[in-house]
Protein backbone atom coordinates (compact mmCIF):
# COMPACT_ATOMS: atom_id res chain seq x y z
CA UNK A 1 0.00 0.00 0.00
CA UNK A 2 2.53 2.66 0.77
CA UNK A 3 4.91 1.13 -1.67
CA UNK A 4 5.94 3.99 -4.36
CA UNK A 5 4.35 3.60 -7.31
CA UNK A 6 5.22 5.26 -9.92
CA UNK A 7 2.34 7.11 -10.00
CA UNK A 8 2.61 8.55 -6.81
CA UNK A 9 6.55 9.51 -7.13
CA UNK A 10 5.30 11.17 -9.68
CA UNK A 11 2.28 12.86 -7.93
CA UNK A 12 4.69 14.05 -5.33
CA UNK A 13 7.65 14.73 -7.17
CA UNK A 14 9.17 16.22 -10.41
CA UNK A 15 5.40 16.13 -12.88
CA UNK A 16 3.68 16.85 -9.50
CA UNK A 17 2.42 20.35 -11.00
CA UNK A 18 1.41 18.72 -14.03
CA UNK A 19 -0.87 16.05 -12.48
CA UNK A 20 -2.22 18.49 -10.26
CA UNK A 21 -3.29 21.24 -12.69
CA UNK A 22 -4.73 18.24 -14.60
CA UNK A 23 -6.69 17.63 -11.88
CA UNK A 24 -7.70 21.06 -10.57
CA UNK A 25 -6.44 20.98 -7.18
CA UNK A 26 -4.41 23.84 -5.69
CA UNK A 27 -1.10 22.80 -4.86
CA UNK A 28 0.77 22.95 -2.85
CA UNK A 29 4.25 24.72 -4.01
CA UNK A 30 6.88 22.14 -4.57
CA UNK A 31 9.74 23.10 -6.02
CA UNK A 32 10.71 19.89 -7.65
CA UNK A 33 12.26 18.24 -5.00
CA UNK A 34 14.85 15.08 -4.91
CA UNK A 35 12.83 12.10 -3.64
CA UNK A 36 15.67 11.32 -1.36
CA UNK A 37 14.68 8.15 -0.61
CA UNK A 38 12.44 6.48 2.37
CA UNK A 39 13.66 7.83 5.69
CA UNK A 40 14.27 3.94 7.04
CA UNK A 41 15.31 1.95 3.97
CA UNK A 42 17.89 -0.40 3.91
CA UNK A 43 21.18 -0.44 1.85
CA UNK A 44 24.64 -2.12 1.44
CA UNK A 45 27.70 -0.43 1.71
CA UNK A 46 30.27 -2.27 -0.32
CA UNK A 47 33.86 -1.84 0.86
CA UNK A 48 35.68 -2.49 -2.07
CA UNK A 49 38.88 -2.43 -0.14
CA UNK A 50 37.92 -5.99 1.57
CA UNK A 51 37.13 -8.34 -1.08
CA UNK A 52 39.26 -11.50 -2.29
CA UNK A 53 36.73 -11.99 -5.05
CA UNK A 54 36.12 -15.31 -3.83
CA UNK A 55 32.56 -15.18 -5.67
CA UNK A 56 30.79 -16.66 -2.38
CA UNK A 57 28.32 -13.79 -3.06
CA UNK A 58 27.70 -14.94 -7.06
CA UNK A 59 26.69 -18.62 -5.73
CA UNK A 60 24.75 -17.24 -2.97
CA UNK A 61 22.54 -15.12 -4.72
CA UNK A 62 22.54 -17.99 -7.68
CA UNK A 63 21.25 -20.50 -5.13
CA UNK A 64 18.53 -17.86 -3.02
CA UNK A 65 17.48 -16.59 -6.54
CA UNK A 66 17.18 -19.62 -8.33
CA UNK A 67 19.05 -19.16 -11.18
CA UNK A 68 20.51 -21.30 -13.73
CA UNK A 69 23.19 -23.05 -13.31
CA UNK A 70 26.43 -21.54 -14.46
CA UNK A 71 28.83 -21.75 -17.27
CA UNK A 72 31.27 -22.77 -14.97
CA UNK A 73 31.54 -23.20 -11.32
CA UNK A 74 31.60 -20.37 -8.59
CA UNK A 75 34.76 -21.62 -7.48
CA UNK A 76 36.62 -21.20 -10.67
CA UNK A 77 38.15 -17.83 -10.63
CA UNK A 78 39.14 -17.76 -14.79
CA UNK A 79 36.32 -15.60 -14.95
CA UNK A 80 37.77 -12.82 -13.48
CA UNK A 81 39.39 -12.81 -16.02
CA UNK A 82 36.84 -11.06 -18.43
CA UNK A 83 34.96 -7.83 -17.34
CA UNK A 84 31.39 -9.48 -17.43
CA UNK A 85 28.12 -7.58 -16.65
CA UNK A 86 25.31 -8.88 -14.85
CA UNK A 87 22.65 -11.11 -16.76
CA UNK A 88 19.11 -13.18 -16.82
CA UNK A 89 21.11 -15.93 -14.94
CA UNK A 90 23.82 -13.62 -12.74
CA UNK A 91 21.97 -10.73 -10.49
CA UNK A 92 25.69 -10.23 -9.36
CA UNK A 93 28.73 -10.92 -10.68
CA UNK A 94 32.43 -9.54 -9.35
CA UNK A 95 34.75 -8.15 -11.66
CA UNK A 96 38.84 -7.74 -10.91
CA UNK A 97 40.59 -4.94 -11.88
CA UNK A 98 44.39 -4.35 -11.38
CA UNK A 99 45.23 -0.67 -9.97
CA UNK A 100 48.68 0.71 -11.51
CA UNK A 101 50.80 1.10 -8.97
CA UNK A 102 49.51 -1.21 -6.31
CA UNK A 103 50.43 -5.03 -5.63
CA UNK A 104 46.79 -5.99 -5.47
CA UNK A 105 43.80 -5.80 -7.59
CA UNK A 106 40.37 -4.70 -6.77
CA UNK A 107 37.30 -6.75 -6.63
CA UNK A 108 34.23 -4.89 -7.45
CA UNK A 109 30.88 -6.52 -6.86
CA UNK A 110 27.63 -5.56 -9.27
CA UNK A 111 24.49 -6.16 -8.76
CA UNK A 112 21.18 -3.26 -9.05
CA UNK A 113 22.05 -0.09 -6.87
CA UNK A 114 18.39 0.20 -5.88
CA UNK A 115 18.75 3.48 -6.76
CA UNK A 116 16.36 5.98 -4.27
CA UNK A 117 15.18 7.56 -7.74
CA UNK A 118 15.26 4.28 -9.82
CA UNK A 119 15.58 5.25 -13.70
CA UNK A 120 14.11 2.12 -14.41
CA UNK A 121 11.09 2.86 -12.54
CA UNK A 122 10.47 6.59 -13.45
CA UNK A 123 11.26 5.64 -17.47
CA UNK A 124 8.79 2.44 -17.16
CA UNK A 125 5.26 3.20 -18.44
CA UNK A 126 3.38 0.83 -17.47
CA UNK A 127 4.54 0.80 -13.64
CA UNK A 128 6.65 -2.39 -13.69
CA UNK A 129 8.80 -1.36 -11.54
CA UNK A 130 8.38 -0.30 -7.40
CA UNK A 131 10.54 0.94 -4.91
CA UNK A 132 9.23 -0.47 -1.72
CA UNK A 133 9.60 1.55 1.47
CA UNK A 134 12.44 -1.06 2.67
CA UNK A 135 14.37 0.17 -0.21
CA UNK A 136 14.04 -2.96 -2.92
CA UNK A 137 13.50 -1.91 -6.50
CA UNK A 138 11.25 -4.39 -7.78
CA UNK A 139 9.85 -5.62 -10.86
CA UNK A 140 6.67 -7.03 -11.62
CA UNK A 141 6.34 -9.31 -15.08
CA UNK A 142 2.80 -9.24 -15.07
CA UNK A 143 2.93 -5.86 -16.12
CA UNK A 144 5.91 -5.82 -18.11
CA UNK A 145 5.01 -5.02 -22.25
CA UNK A 146 9.23 -6.06 -23.00
CA UNK A 147 9.52 -2.92 -24.59
CA UNK A 148 13.38 -2.78 -22.73
CA UNK A 149 13.43 1.34 -21.87
CA UNK A 150 14.28 0.41 -18.48
CA UNK A 151 17.65 -1.45 -19.94
CA UNK A 152 18.12 1.90 -21.47
CA UNK A 153 17.35 4.19 -18.76
CA UNK A 154 19.01 2.35 -15.73
CA UNK A 155 22.30 3.99 -15.44
CA UNK A 156 24.30 1.07 -14.19
CA UNK A 157 22.92 -0.92 -17.36
CA UNK A 158 21.85 -3.52 -14.80
CA UNK A 159 18.35 -4.42 -16.02
CA UNK A 160 19.07 -7.72 -18.14
CA UNK A 161 16.46 -9.09 -21.17
CA UNK A 162 15.65 -12.52 -20.61
CA UNK A 163 16.10 -14.06 -24.29
CA UNK A 164 15.24 -17.68 -22.51
CA UNK A 165 11.55 -16.85 -22.53
CA UNK A 166 10.76 -15.44 -26.21
CA UNK A 167 7.22 -15.58 -25.60
CA UNK A 168 6.93 -14.13 -22.03
CA UNK A 169 9.51 -11.45 -22.39
CA UNK A 170 11.03 -10.41 -18.85
CA UNK A 171 13.20 -8.31 -17.12
CA UNK A 172 16.01 -10.01 -15.01
CA UNK A 173 17.63 -7.91 -12.15
CA UNK A 174 18.71 -8.30 -8.42
CA UNK A 175 15.59 -7.64 -6.40
CA UNK A 176 17.57 -7.35 -2.71
CA UNK A 177 16.37 -10.51 -2.27
CA UNK A 178 12.91 -8.98 -1.20
CA UNK A 179 10.59 -11.72 -1.17
CA UNK A 180 12.72 -14.45 0.53
CA UNK A 181 14.43 -11.63 3.05
CA UNK A 182 14.44 -8.37 2.86
CA UNK A 183 10.58 -7.89 3.34
CA UNK A 184 11.09 -10.14 6.58
CA UNK A 185 14.03 -7.96 7.99
CA UNK A 186 16.95 -10.20 6.71
CA UNK A 187 19.80 -9.37 4.99
CA UNK A 188 20.10 -10.84 1.44
CA UNK A 189 21.86 -14.09 0.67
CA UNK A 190 25.04 -12.48 -0.92
CA UNK A 191 25.78 -10.38 2.42
CA UNK A 192 25.15 -12.87 4.84
CA UNK A 193 27.83 -15.55 2.39
CA UNK A 194 30.38 -12.89 1.98
CA UNK A 195 33.03 -13.83 3.96
CA UNK A 196 34.79 -10.62 4.83
CA UNK A 197 31.88 -8.27 4.83
CA UNK A 198 32.97 -6.41 2.46
CA UNK A 199 28.68 -5.89 1.85
CA UNK A 200 27.65 -4.37 5.71
CA UNK A 201 23.54 -4.09 5.51
CA UNK A 202 21.98 -1.98 7.07
CA UNK A 203 19.98 1.28 7.56
CA UNK A 204 20.96 3.52 4.32
CA UNK A 205 21.33 6.33 6.64
CA UNK A 206 23.55 4.35 9.11
CA UNK A 207 25.61 3.00 6.25
CA UNK A 208 26.65 6.99 5.16
CA UNK A 209 27.73 7.64 8.71
CA UNK A 210 29.65 4.09 8.76
CA UNK A 211 31.39 5.07 5.58
CA UNK A 212 32.46 8.56 6.55
CA UNK A 213 33.57 6.55 9.51
CA UNK A 214 36.05 4.54 7.89
CA UNK A 215 37.00 7.14 5.45
CA UNK A 216 38.11 9.52 8.88
CA UNK A 217 39.81 6.84 10.39
CA UNK A 218 41.81 5.51 7.55
CA UNK A 219 41.99 8.67 5.22
CA UNK A 220 45.57 6.62 3.64
CA UNK A 221 43.06 3.76 2.65
CA UNK A 222 39.70 5.07 1.01
CA UNK A 223 39.27 7.58 -1.63
CA UNK A 224 37.39 10.48 0.27
CA UNK A 225 34.05 9.56 -1.73
CA UNK A 226 31.05 6.59 -0.84
CA UNK A 227 29.79 6.18 -4.48
CA UNK A 228 25.97 6.23 -4.12
CA UNK A 229 25.43 8.95 -1.48
CA UNK A 230 25.08 11.20 -4.16
CA UNK A 231 25.36 9.75 -7.91
CA UNK A 232 21.88 9.90 -9.94
CA UNK A 233 20.01 11.10 -6.47
CA UNK A 234 21.33 8.31 -4.09
CA UNK A 235 21.40 4.86 -4.49
CA UNK A 236 20.89 2.08 -2.11
CA UNK A 237 24.09 0.09 -2.46
CA UNK A 238 26.96 2.74 -1.82
CA UNK A 239 30.75 1.96 -2.12
CA UNK A 240 33.87 2.64 -0.78
CA UNK A 241 36.97 1.89 -2.70
CA UNK A 242 41.00 2.67 -2.49
CA UNK A 243 41.35 3.56 -6.34
CA UNK A 244 39.28 6.47 -8.02
CA UNK A 245 36.17 5.17 -8.81
CA UNK A 246 36.82 5.72 -12.28
CA UNK A 247 39.74 2.88 -12.26
CA UNK A 248 37.53 0.22 -10.51
CA UNK A 249 35.01 0.53 -13.33
CA UNK A 250 32.66 3.30 -11.93
CA UNK A 251 30.71 5.92 -14.29
CA UNK A 252 31.92 8.87 -12.42
CA UNK A 253 30.21 11.43 -14.64
CA UNK A 254 26.29 10.19 -13.97
CA UNK A 255 25.89 13.53 -12.04
CA UNK A 256 23.82 13.43 -8.87
CA UNK A 257 20.32 14.09 -10.46
CA UNK A 258 18.39 11.58 -10.22
CA UNK A 259 18.17 10.39 -14.43
CA UNK A 260 14.05 11.64 -14.10
CA UNK A 261 15.37 15.38 -14.30
CA UNK A 262 16.53 13.86 -17.68
CA UNK A 263 13.51 12.59 -18.44
CA UNK A 264 10.54 14.36 -17.03
CA UNK A 265 9.92 16.94 -20.60
CA UNK A 266 8.58 13.15 -21.72
CA UNK A 267 7.43 11.58 -18.49
CA UNK A 268 4.54 13.97 -17.86
CA UNK A 269 2.76 13.53 -20.80
CA UNK A 270 3.20 9.58 -20.06
CA UNK A 271 -0.22 8.94 -19.36
CA UNK A 272 -1.30 9.81 -23.03
CA UNK A 273 1.08 7.65 -24.07
CA UNK A 274 -0.29 5.92 -26.97
CA UNK A 275 -0.47 9.26 -28.77
CA UNK A 276 3.29 10.38 -28.35
CA UNK A 277 5.39 7.64 -29.04
CA UNK A 278 7.79 9.85 -31.22
CA UNK A 279 8.29 11.58 -28.26
CA UNK A 280 8.87 8.29 -25.89
CA UNK A 281 11.20 7.70 -28.26
CA UNK A 282 13.08 11.01 -28.84
CA UNK A 283 13.35 10.73 -25.00
CA UNK A 284 15.03 7.58 -25.32
CA UNK A 285 17.38 8.42 -27.57
CA UNK A 286 18.34 10.94 -25.23
CA UNK A 287 19.00 8.93 -22.52
CA UNK A 288 21.01 6.09 -25.14
CA UNK A 289 22.95 9.12 -26.30
CA UNK A 290 24.07 10.60 -23.12
CA UNK A 291 24.92 7.33 -22.09
CA UNK A 292 27.10 6.71 -25.00
CA UNK A 293 28.72 10.33 -24.26
CA UNK A 294 29.85 9.31 -21.03
CA UNK A 295 31.05 6.11 -22.29
CA UNK A 296 33.20 7.92 -25.04
CA UNK A 297 34.03 10.43 -22.16
CA UNK A 298 35.27 7.59 -20.17
CA UNK A 299 37.33 5.26 -22.68
CA UNK A 300 38.69 8.63 -23.64
CA UNK A 301 39.77 9.85 -20.13
CA UNK A 302 41.70 6.29 -19.86
CA UNK B 1 27.42 -19.71 41.53
CA UNK B 2 30.84 -18.74 43.03
CA UNK B 3 32.55 -21.89 40.74
CA UNK B 4 31.42 -20.03 37.34
CA UNK B 5 33.94 -16.91 38.68
CA UNK B 6 37.03 -18.99 38.96
CA UNK B 7 38.22 -19.42 35.78
CA UNK B 8 38.11 -15.76 35.08
CA UNK B 9 39.87 -15.23 38.21
CA UNK B 10 42.69 -17.30 37.41
CA UNK B 11 42.80 -15.74 34.48
CA UNK B 12 43.24 -12.58 35.83
CA UNK B 13 45.51 -13.39 38.40
CA UNK B 14 47.75 -15.34 35.58
CA UNK B 15 47.64 -12.03 34.00
CA UNK B 16 48.20 -10.05 37.02
CA UNK B 17 51.61 -12.52 37.47
CA UNK B 18 52.59 -12.14 33.70
CA UNK B 19 52.53 -8.15 33.73
CA UNK B 20 54.32 -8.26 37.29
CA UNK B 21 57.31 -11.07 35.82
CA UNK B 22 57.65 -9.88 32.57
CA UNK B 23 56.67 -11.04 29.17
CA UNK B 24 58.91 -14.13 28.46
CA UNK B 25 56.18 -16.17 29.54
CA UNK B 26 53.21 -14.76 28.09
CA UNK B 27 52.41 -17.40 25.78
CA UNK B 28 52.83 -20.47 28.10
CA UNK B 29 51.49 -18.68 31.37
CA UNK B 30 47.83 -17.88 29.11
CA UNK B 31 45.18 -20.10 29.51
CA UNK B 32 43.51 -19.68 26.79
CA UNK B 33 42.47 -22.74 24.99
CA UNK B 34 44.74 -24.93 22.78
CA UNK B 35 42.81 -25.45 19.90
CA UNK B 36 39.80 -24.17 18.86
CA UNK B 37 37.07 -26.10 16.60
CA UNK B 38 35.43 -23.13 14.19
CA UNK B 39 32.36 -24.45 12.60
CA UNK B 40 30.42 -21.48 12.02
CA UNK B 41 30.16 -22.52 8.26
CA UNK B 42 28.75 -25.73 8.84
CA UNK B 43 26.65 -25.54 6.44
CA UNK B 44 28.53 -25.62 3.18
CA UNK B 45 32.19 -26.44 4.56
CA UNK B 46 33.95 -28.65 7.29
CA UNK B 47 34.96 -27.33 10.80
CA UNK B 48 38.11 -25.62 11.07
CA UNK B 49 40.53 -26.66 14.06
CA UNK B 50 42.39 -23.92 14.76
CA UNK B 51 45.40 -24.43 16.56
CA UNK B 52 45.46 -21.67 19.53
CA UNK B 53 48.91 -22.55 20.98
CA UNK B 54 50.95 -22.13 17.54
CA UNK B 55 49.09 -18.76 16.38
CA UNK B 56 49.79 -17.72 20.24
CA UNK B 57 53.54 -18.63 19.74
CA UNK B 58 53.63 -16.89 15.98
CA UNK B 59 51.57 -13.82 16.99
CA UNK B 60 53.64 -13.40 20.41
CA UNK B 61 51.48 -11.23 21.59
CA UNK B 62 47.62 -11.60 22.17
CA UNK B 63 46.90 -7.95 21.76
CA UNK B 64 47.32 -8.97 17.49
CA UNK B 65 44.12 -10.97 17.47
CA UNK B 66 42.42 -9.40 20.70
CA UNK B 67 42.67 -5.82 20.68
CA UNK B 68 42.47 -4.82 24.47
CA UNK B 69 41.04 -7.46 25.80
CA UNK B 70 43.69 -9.88 27.52
CA UNK B 71 45.25 -6.71 29.11
CA UNK B 72 47.86 -6.45 26.96
CA UNK B 73 48.18 -3.04 25.52
CA UNK B 74 46.31 -2.36 21.67
CA UNK B 75 48.64 -1.98 19.07
CA UNK B 76 46.75 0.35 17.17
CA UNK B 77 47.13 4.01 18.54
CA UNK B 78 43.43 4.60 17.49
CA UNK B 79 42.22 2.00 19.70
CA UNK B 80 44.74 2.80 22.62
CA UNK B 81 42.95 6.83 23.37
CA UNK B 82 40.36 4.43 25.04
CA UNK B 83 41.67 1.07 25.81
CA UNK B 84 45.58 1.66 26.63
CA UNK B 85 44.94 0.99 30.41
CA UNK B 86 41.23 -1.03 30.22
CA UNK B 87 42.50 -4.23 31.67
CA UNK B 88 41.37 -7.58 31.06
CA UNK B 89 38.05 -7.88 29.58
CA UNK B 90 35.11 -10.67 31.04
CA UNK B 91 34.93 -11.94 27.85
CA UNK B 92 37.50 -12.68 25.14
CA UNK B 93 36.65 -15.42 22.72
CA UNK B 94 35.73 -13.44 19.15
CA UNK B 95 32.18 -14.49 19.54
CA UNK B 96 31.78 -12.29 22.88
CA UNK B 97 31.99 -9.08 20.65
CA UNK B 98 31.49 -10.01 17.48
CA UNK B 99 27.90 -11.58 16.52
CA UNK B 100 27.72 -14.22 14.44
CA UNK B 101 24.22 -12.70 13.06
CA UNK B 102 25.39 -9.59 12.56
CA UNK B 103 23.02 -8.09 9.86
CA UNK B 104 19.87 -9.68 11.20
CA UNK B 105 17.12 -7.86 12.78
CA UNK B 106 17.71 -8.46 16.24
CA UNK B 107 21.40 -7.16 16.42
CA UNK B 108 20.99 -4.05 14.12
CA UNK B 109 18.00 -3.47 16.64
CA UNK B 110 20.00 -3.77 19.29
CA UNK B 111 22.77 -1.26 17.85
CA UNK B 112 20.00 1.12 17.18
CA UNK B 113 18.59 0.90 20.49
CA UNK B 114 21.40 1.52 22.56
CA UNK B 115 23.02 4.88 21.55
CA UNK B 116 26.25 4.71 23.89
CA UNK B 117 27.62 1.93 21.92
CA UNK B 118 30.64 3.29 20.54
CA UNK B 119 31.77 0.70 18.40
CA UNK B 120 28.68 0.19 15.63
CA UNK B 121 30.79 -0.65 12.58
CA UNK B 122 32.06 -3.59 14.74
CA UNK B 123 32.75 -6.70 12.48
CA UNK B 124 31.00 -9.68 12.62
CA UNK B 125 32.17 -13.17 13.63
CA UNK B 126 33.09 -14.70 10.49
CA UNK B 127 34.20 -11.59 8.99
CA UNK B 128 36.44 -10.97 12.25
CA UNK B 129 37.77 -14.26 11.58
CA UNK B 130 38.78 -13.71 8.02
CA UNK B 131 40.16 -10.17 8.17
CA UNK B 132 42.48 -11.35 11.18
CA UNK B 133 43.20 -14.68 9.76
CA UNK B 134 44.01 -13.76 5.91
CA UNK B 135 45.53 -10.60 6.10
CA UNK B 136 48.37 -12.29 8.55
CA UNK B 137 48.03 -15.48 5.81
CA UNK B 138 48.26 -13.34 3.33
CA UNK B 139 51.43 -11.28 4.97
CA UNK B 140 53.17 -13.88 5.93
CA UNK B 141 52.61 -16.08 2.95
CA UNK B 142 50.46 -18.93 4.78
CA UNK B 143 47.76 -20.54 2.57
CA UNK B 144 45.25 -18.26 2.34
CA UNK B 145 42.44 -19.97 -0.17
CA UNK B 146 39.02 -20.60 0.86
CA UNK B 147 39.94 -24.51 0.64
CA UNK B 148 43.35 -24.51 2.37
CA UNK B 149 41.74 -23.70 5.68
CA UNK B 150 37.79 -25.08 4.48
CA UNK B 151 37.10 -28.19 3.37
CA UNK B 152 34.02 -27.68 1.42
CA UNK B 153 30.78 -30.56 1.87
CA UNK B 154 28.55 -32.09 -0.43
CA UNK B 155 26.03 -28.90 0.13
CA UNK B 156 28.80 -26.42 -0.42
CA UNK B 157 29.69 -28.32 -3.97
CA UNK B 158 26.02 -28.01 -4.80
CA UNK B 159 25.52 -23.83 -3.67
CA UNK B 160 29.10 -23.32 -5.82
CA UNK B 161 28.25 -25.73 -8.54
CA UNK B 162 31.24 -27.63 -8.19
CA UNK B 163 32.92 -31.26 -7.63
CA UNK B 164 29.82 -33.74 -8.75
CA UNK B 165 27.79 -30.89 -9.24
CA UNK B 166 29.97 -28.65 -12.06
CA UNK B 167 28.56 -27.88 -15.07
CA UNK B 168 29.60 -30.27 -18.14
CA UNK B 169 32.38 -28.77 -20.10
CA UNK B 170 30.15 -28.59 -22.99
CA UNK B 171 28.35 -25.75 -21.32
CA UNK B 172 30.97 -23.23 -21.56
CA UNK B 173 32.11 -23.66 -24.75
CA UNK B 174 28.69 -23.36 -26.33
CA UNK B 175 28.47 -20.32 -24.51
CA UNK B 176 31.64 -19.62 -26.08
CA UNK B 177 30.90 -19.91 -29.73
CA UNK B 178 28.30 -17.09 -29.32
S1 LIG C 1 20.48 0.41 -10.70
FE1 LIG C 1 19.25 0.49 -12.60
S2 LIG C 1 17.82 -1.22 -12.39
FE2 LIG C 1 18.64 -0.83 -10.33
S3 LIG C 1 17.20 0.65 -9.39
FE3 LIG C 1 18.81 1.88 -10.35
S4 LIG C 1 18.00 2.34 -12.38
FE4 LIG C 1 16.78 0.63 -11.61
S1 LIG D 1 20.66 -8.89 -2.94
FE1 LIG D 1 19.89 -10.98 -3.39
S2 LIG D 1 19.32 -10.84 -5.55
FE2 LIG D 1 20.63 -9.09 -5.17
S3 LIG D 1 22.72 -9.77 -5.68
FE3 LIG D 1 22.44 -10.16 -3.48
S4 LIG D 1 21.73 -12.27 -3.36
FE4 LIG D 1 21.42 -11.61 -5.49
S1 LIG E 1 31.74 -12.96 -1.22
FE1 LIG E 1 32.61 -11.04 -0.44
S2 LIG E 1 34.84 -11.29 -0.63
FE2 LIG E 1 33.89 -12.89 -1.89
S3 LIG E 1 33.75 -11.96 -3.94
FE3 LIG E 1 31.79 -11.55 -2.95
S4 LIG E 1 32.03 -9.53 -2.02
FE4 LIG E 1 34.10 -10.29 -2.50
Amino acid sequence: MNELSRRKFLKGGLAGGAMVSLLGKSSKSEAAPSFGGYPDSMGVLVDLTRCVGCRSCEAACNKEQGLPAPDLPFDDMSVLEEKRRTSEGAYTVVNKYEIPGKDHPLYRKMQCNHCNEPACLTSCFVNAYRKTPEGAVMYDPTVCVGCRTCMIACPFYVPAYSYSSVLNPVIKKCIFCYETRLKFGRPPACVEACPKEVLTFGKRTNLLKIAHDRIRNYPDKYVDQVYGEKEVGGTAWMYLSSAPFEEVGFDTHLGNDPIINYVKEFLTVVPMVLTIWPALFAGFHLLATRKDVQNKENSAGK
Amino acid sequence: MQMDHIPKLTMRIILAMVLAFGTAQISSAMDGPDAVELNALAELYGPVNFDHTMHTDIAGDCAVCHHHTTGTPPQDPRCAKCHAKSGPADEVACQSCHAAKRFEAEYLNKLAADNTIYHVDRLGLKAAYHQRCMGCHEESGAPNGCQDCHTRNDAGDKVFHAGQYAPPPSAHKAKEGH
